[in-house]
Order: structure tokens, then C-alpha cells, then sequence
């Protein structure tokens, strides 16, 4: 199953909720539209909530540095929501801990924009 | 590439089309062999994301999806570890020229990452240039370093 994506609003964040794979192929592309579409239109305060996400891979990775790259250029902010043990880890291999704001709580993560 | 030394017994010795569907016949014909050695569920998570950032990479950057080229898959079992070679048949390249992607100037870059997490979920990882052409990435876990 490849990533399925939804967006809602909490007060001014645009929460994206995800759910699946976000992997090489249709997966990584959909994630990659999705944020393109609410950067271009003007969402400034994003948050990606990844707590239904099951698997991640390199490309995945990417798909998240590259939003998190579309959202920062349209003068927004993109943060994360609820990552797994598996995918707090392979951002701690990358050293993406450094770059993305994580929270495991959305009240506090809508807060903190 | 069989060490029978280390008591390795050949299980596996296929070549995959160059496209994703390989991918997942991949994963799931090394994690058949990862179970029998008795891997726990996070260990396999492991070895499976391994070996799908390697054949994502002789699929991709080796072969570049050409249906002429195949990837050579071959799996040995132990009692206590597990192999896995992957070679592609793409121009090669040279694993200490791939940019450092945990270097501060690449750190947003969009790809190149798939090397570090292979290292990071395995043992121990050669990459080899192979003659006449393609890149062979030899991948070993062990049972008693799994935690």
C-alpha cells in the first residue's frame, strides 16, 4: 500500500495526516504534489502527522527534506507529528533531527507555530 | 562469492528484472532466509529496509530501469549470519566519491542516502566496481550483534 494523504485545518495549520508507505514510486510522488499544492496556494504554517506512517525508505526521506524545502521557500514552516520509533531513527541517522521540529503531541505542535 | 569457511550455504542465486516489482521480490526472498536464521521483528525490519535501499539503487542509479540488464541476487545462510550480494550491471561507481550526505551542505539534499542506511543496518557492507561493468554491494547481518 502506498501513503494516502488528507489535510485539515486547526485553527491556521494545515495538518497533513498520512497513512501507509511513503516509499520510491507513487508513494514519495503523491507526498511530494500534496505539498507543492499548499505551499503554492499560500499555507504557511504546515504540519506533516506521520503517526499512521508504517515505512519510510531513503526516497521517503527525501520526499520530506524536499517539502520541508518547498514550504521554507514559499515562507512557510513545515513540521512533524508523530513519528514512530523506526522513522525518529532514520532521522537520526540522517542527522534530519537537526533540520525538522518533531512533536508527539498535536496540540502542542499546532501551539508552536 | 560463497566462504564456505563461515559454513554459508548457497540458497539463492537469481537475477531480477530491472524494475520495482524486484524490489519487493527481493525483500521478501531475503527475509524468508533472515527468519529461518531467526531474526527478531525489528532486526528483519532492518534487513529488509537494507536490502531494498540496494536493490532501489541497482534498479535506479545501476541499471536505470533497463530491461536488458539484470540484477544478480544471491543469498547465503548461516547459523549465525546472513549474506546478501547484490551486483548490477549499470557503469559503476566508486562508493568513496558518493558526497557525504551527512555533511552540513548536503544535509537538504533530495537523495543519497540509501549507502548510510544500508551501513547503518548491517554488520558489515563492501561495494565493489565489477568487471566488465556494474557495482556489487555485499551485505553481511549477525545474529548475536542483533539487539
Amino acid at each position: 500500500m502506498s501513503v494516502k494523504l488528507s489535510t485539515r485545518q486547526v485553527g491556521d495549520v494545515t495538518v497533513i495526516d498520512a497513512t501507509g508507505r511513503i516509499t520510491l514510486g507513487e508513494g514519495a510522488s503523491t507526498f511530494r504534489d500534496t505539498v507543492r499544492d499548499l505551499a503554492a496556494k499560500g499555507d504557511k504554517k504546515i504540519l506533516l502527522n506521520l503517526s499512521d506512517v508504517t515505512y519510510i525508505d531513503s526516497s521517503g526521506i527525501g520526499e520530506l527534506v524536499s517539502g520541508f524545502t518547498t514550504v521554507t521557500n514559499h515562507g512557510g514552516v513545515l513540521k512533524l507529528l508523530g513519528l514512530s520509533k523506526r522513522v525518529k531513527d532514520l532521522l537520526q541517522i540522517t542527522k534530519l533531527y537537526t533540520v525538522f521540529e518533531v512533536f508527539d503531541d498535536e496540540s502542542t505542535a499546532v501551539r508552536s507555530f | 562469492m560463497a566462504d564456505m569457511d563461515r559454513g554459508e550455504v548457497p540458497v539463492m542465486d537469481t537475477l531480477l528484472e530491472s524494475n520495482l516489482d524486484s524490489v519487493d521480490d527481493a525483500e521478501t526472498s531475503v527475509l524468508k532466509v533472515a527468519e529461518e536464521i531467526g531474526f527478531d521483528e525489528d532486526e528483519l525490519h532492518k534487513i529488509g529496509m537494507a536490502v531494498r535501499e540496494s536493490m532501489v539503487n541497482a534498479v535506479v542509479h545501476g541499471n536505470r530501469y533497463n530491461a536488458r540488464k539484470k540484477v544478480h541476487l544471491t543469498i547465503l545462510k548461516a547459523a549465525d549470519h546472513l549474506t546478501v550480494a547484490i551486483h548490477d550491471e549499470g557503469e559503476g561507481f566508486e562508493f568513496s566519491a558518493v558526497p557525504n550526505p551527512l555533511s552540513e551542505e548536503n544535509l537538504l539534499r533530495q537523495s543519497g542516502r540509501g549507502l548510510l542506511l544500508i551501513q547503518a543496518f548491517v554488520d558489515k557492507l563492501e561495494v565493489k566496481r565489477r568487471e566488465p561493468g556494474g557495482t556489487e554491494v555485499k551485505m553481511v547481518k549477525y545474529l548475536d550483534k542483533a539487539s
